[in-house]
């Protein structure tokens, strides 16, 4: 009786979106008097920090700095429709939206500046600042701020935008399933190593290096986020979570944390990760979904490492310390 | 520890951005840390009352009779609700994408389906009174044999789970399953040096969100009612709350937007209908809230899926045919299943190219609670049966896992299975990236390998 | 229920309430005195997003009666912030990423606080010890041990790890 070491892999790919497409979001943006801007929606941020990229994506497309930009999301009274925060769209699909709806809200900016500056709106650019300045003389600008009063109180304008993202819906051919899912995919390979205790069948996972493809970091720190998180779901749903542990017999559901085993924080292996980008043509940005993926690729890696370490299969889920031993069992018999 | 790679992409990435691409600090993240984010439960309503849910025992059984009198006398409970309070019972969540038919009622009343179906919703003063008023609510059952395995459940003779389909499976277009066909499997087979077949199964798993499903409806001014929910997508909520209602979409208003985790979960349009008709009826604000065990038991899991995975392979390397048989156990209702079925096939064969493909992946009622979105919908538990088929093909072989992998990955410009032409592929450079961090050693000819087709 | 008289100190102020016998301390705070930052996860104690301070030790409020409070003195996350200074904790948090949707948020801090009152110095087991009754589900725990390792060094005297 020991304690095995092993190591296993698995790549992956996730679509982005729903599935099909058929499923729009929208954005509604406005300056304040102030020159602050305004983003409505009615999107739902479950943690992934929804916010915070809609209003950095609204930024750099009007090219003001992130905190002048105000997220307003969420009440069906006010903010125009979202399909919802699932299958990695929300970025995707409600960035989109946001840039459209940027774009021509930067266009009334420009205009308004050009009549205070009294040159071609063709001329002028954006200093990210919070500044409207004329290409290659820096010199001659006015503020966001004062461009904004004055389309208020001078020209009677508002600067806004309505912006919509629709993947066209896709019908699947019913005798081939010839069908549109996803126009962009996100990519991850994981290595995992674990420590496999021959005598409780328990499994330890080490390490978890993994390589992942996201379109584009548009918040590096908040990528990780998702990368360290999913990876740990990932390990979560390969050794401990069910609802039903002796699937397909009803019983023994667990009802509370004491009972729906998930690792606490002394479980955790070492992460290293890897972010590559190859940006989407149509993300924002470039940017693909992430979120869901990154749970995916190490359930599988530490499925093989397993193997590895042990030479045992284990092809059901989740990978109990149960399964481990009899799988050892039968092998030695 | 994480890094950033600049080596692989270089020339498709802008490098001019300056408000994304950049670590801004989270919009929201003070909140979280001084406890002022307000989530739904964090506001207070004068008058509140709160509905606790009368549930099935059985996993299958006709209602014969439901008394709800001594219920009734609980000091604290204000009323019931019944199936018949309901203006429109039966209904499915993505009716609203056109998914076909209506088949789960908002309150059990002819049958039960599942352990835990709901049937009678008591609404009262305290949640003591509430829990005390739907102990004494008395259903009488005739239980029925049950079907908990998915090919089970497709056998002729098979206890039927849900009669608004009339079979044990979801129908896609004329089909017993969602297909996929590819060139030819059998044909490929038998000119594969290796064929292997090997089967797969996953467990319901929960979302176990920290904060559990729930939300309270307000009478507001002016006939209006206003949901605080957190729900993942309000419009879903409030589309689908209207229609089982009866009622016009503008007297419903749904403000959420801060969820404390979702994981799918909360996809779901569970909570919100019956709370809305509860504060509808007793005109005050009502409160439905799953408990920490209905989370766990009740609300939608991730489906157990059943994958069979059977490939032709060569000795050299190349995977010639893939044949896949996967069982979504949607258990009693439709809810998500049907499209997560579909999202399933689509991602058959994974991301390699593989000129012969063939899927049947069926959508299966069974008598469990109902399964539907969660994290990686219709993947996460395809790419277990995958990535382990794939380690036993390489090892079948005698092949490097990662080497195996590079070889068969998929390149701009493939034909995938479902016939879309391959874009932005980028699996080899995560491959030889993680090879790298892991100290993996792979040839230097796959490490000269890419997924774009230069010069081609 | 009998109503029963309830004196206790909580954050900076001193209550005084009549209250339901069967009131747990976690209903108390949330629903009659509004103090929402300590969330109701389970019910049940098994997920640690209540827990609160009572005479400096970490508890599970919604498993703590109310009426068990008499004289005592209990701390939640509401009373962390010094006169609206952020206590390290909860700027560690915010510079680690250490939060995504923030409901465990409260009750990590508060378990993490009622380490680092005591151990000031604390290792990487010992904040795993403190924080492992607290359920998390997005993070994947490894930000908030990092955190609470930074705001730990910078209470001492030494740098914070992050920027």
């Amino acid at each position: 009786m020991a304690k095995q070491r092993g190591r296993g892999m698995a790549s992956v790919n996730y679509p982005t979106g729903m599935n099909l497409g058929g499923d729009p979001s929208q954005a509604l943006i406005h300056a304040t008097t102030t020159g602050s801007f305004v983003v409505t929606l009615s999107s739902v941020d479950l943690g992934q920090g929804l916010k915070t990229i809609m209003a950095q994506i609204c930024a750099e497309t009007l090219g003001i700095p992130t905190d002048n930009v105000i997220v307003d999301t969420a009440d069906t009274d006010t903010g125009p429709h979202c399909m919802g925060t699932f299958a990695s769209r929300g970025t995707h699909r409600i960035g989109n939206a946001i840039i459209m709806a940027a774009k021509e809200a930067r266009a009334v900016l420009l205009e308004v500046a050009a009549e205070e500056l009294e040159v071609n709106a063709a001329d002028l650019e954006t200093d990210g600042k919070g500044n409207i300045q004329i290409k290659g003389s820096p010199g001659k600008s006015i503020s966001v701020l004062e461009t904004a009063l004055a389309a208020h109180f001078k020209h009677g304008r508002t600067i806004s935008g309505r912006g919509i993202f629709l993947q066209p819906r896709s019908y699947p051919e019913p005798e081939t399933g010839r069908m549109t899912p996803a126009t962009c995919y996100a990519h991850a390979c994981t290595v995992a190593e674990v420590e496999v205790d021959t005598e409780t069948g328990e499994v330890a996972v080490l390490s978890l290096k993994s390589a992942y493809e996201v379109g584009r970091a548009l918040n590096p720190r908040m990528v990780e986020q998702q990368i360290v998180g999913g990876a740990w779901m990932g390990i979560s749903h390969a050794l401990y979570e069910t609802t039903e542990p002796y699937y397909p017999d009803r019983a023994h559901g667990p009802v509370d944390f004491n009972e729906y085993l998930m690792p606490g924080p002394g479980d955790l292996p070492k992460f290293e990760n890897v972010v590559i980008e190859r940006p989407a043509p149509d993300g924002p940005y470039g940017a693909k979904g992430v979120g869901e993926m990154t749970a995916n690729s190490p359930i599988p890696a530490i499925a093989n490492a397993i193997y590895d370490a042990v030479g045992v299969r284990i092809d059901s889920l989740p990978i109990t310390p149960e399964k481990v031993l009899r799988a050892l069992k039968a092998q030695a018999a | 520890m994480l890094e950033y790679s600049s080596k692989y992409f270089a020339e498709e990435r802008n490098q001019s951005l300056h408000e994304v691409g950049v670590e801004r600090p989270r919009s929201d993240v003070q909140g979280h840390v001084t406890g002022r984010t307000q989530f739904y439960a964090d506001r207070n309503f004068p008058g509140l009352l709160h509905l606790k849910m009368v549930r099935s025992p059985h996993h299958h059984a006709r209602i014969k009779s439901i008394d709800v009198s001594k219920a009734l006398k609980v000091p604290g409970v204000v009323r019931v609700l019944t199936a018949a309070d309901i203006p429109s019972n039966i209904y499915t969540i993505l009716c609203l994408i056109q998914v076909e038919p209506n088949d789960e009622p908002v309150l059990a009343f002819d049958k039960v389906r599942y352990k835990g179906e709901q049937i009678v919703a008591v609404l009262a003063d305290s949640q003591r009174a509430a829990r005390e008023g739907a102990a004494r609510v008395k259903v009488v059952y005739e239980p029925l044999p049950a079907v908990f395995d998915v090919e089970e459940a497709l056998k002729p003779g098979a206890p039927l789970v849900n009669e608004y389909h009339g079979r044990n499976w979801f129908t896609y277009e004329g089909h017993h399953c969602r297909r996929v066909r590819h060139g030819d499997v059998e044909k490929a087979f038998a000119a594969a040096d290796h064929v292997i077949e090997e089967k797969y199964q996953s467990s319901p798993i929960e979302h176990a969100p920290t904060e559990t499903t729930g939300c309270i409806v307000v009478p507001d001014s002016n006939d209006r009612f206003t949901c605080y929910s957190n729900t993942q997508a309000l419009y879903f909520t409030l589309d689908n709350s209207a229609l089982i209602l009866k009622s016009p979409f503008h007297k419903l208003r749904l403000v959420g937007g801060t969820v404390g985790g979702g994981f799918g979960g909360k996809v779901d349009v569970i909570v919100e209908p019956i709370a809305f008709l509860a504060a509808m009826l007793a005109r005050r604000p009502v409160k439905y809230e799953f408990s920490r065990e209905e989370e766990m038991q009740v609300s939608s899991p991730r489906a157990a899926e059943r994958i069979y995975i059977k490939d032709g392979v060569m000795n050299d390397g190349r995977i010639i045919a893939r044949k896949v048989r996967l069982y979504v156990d949607a258990g009693a209702y439709s809810r998500h299943s049907p499209y997560g079925t579909t999202k399933a096939a689509a991602h058959m064969p994974g991301p390699y190219t593989i000129p012969n493909v063939w899927v049947d992946s069926h959508c299966v009622y069974t008598n469990r609670t109902p399964s539907s979105a969660m994290r990686g919908f219709g993947v996460t538990i395809g790419d277990f049966a995958l990535e382990v088929q794939m380690d036993k093909l390489a090892r079948l072989i005698g092949m490097d896992p990662m080497e195996f992998r590079i070889l068969n990955a998929y390149r701009d410009g493939d034909l995938k299975a479902h016939g879309k032409e391959t874009t932005g592929a980028a699996l080899v450079e995560c491959i030889q990236a993680a090879a790298q961090l892991a100290d993996w050693p792979i040839g230097e000819r796959y490490k000269a390998m890419s997924s774009q087709r230069k010069g081609a | 229920m009998n109503r029963i008289p309830l004196r206790f100190h909580l954050n900076d102020a001193e209550i005084g309430e009549f209250i339901d016998s069967g009131t747990t301390l976690l209903s108390l705070l949330r629903d009659k005195l509004g103090l929402t930052a300590t969330k109701s996860g389970c019910n049940q104690g098994s997920c640690g997003a209540c827990t609160v301070l009572i005479n400096g030790a970490p508890q599970l409020s919604c498993l703590v009666l109310a009426a068990r409070c008499e004289g005592k003195s209990v701390a939640t996350l509401e009373g962390v912030s010094d006169n609206g200074t952020l206590h390290p904790l909860q700027r560690a948090f915010m510079d680690g990423f250490a939060a995504q949707c923030g409901f465990c948020t409260p009750g990590m801090i508060i378990a993490a606080k009622a380490l680092l009152d005591r151990n000031p110095d604390p290792d990487r087991g010992e904040v795993i010890d403190a924080i492992s009754g607290n359920i998390c589900r997005c993070t994947g725990y490894e930000p908030i041990i990092d955190a609470i390792l930074a705001a730990a060094a910078e209470m001492r005297g030494g740098k914070r790890k992050s920027a």
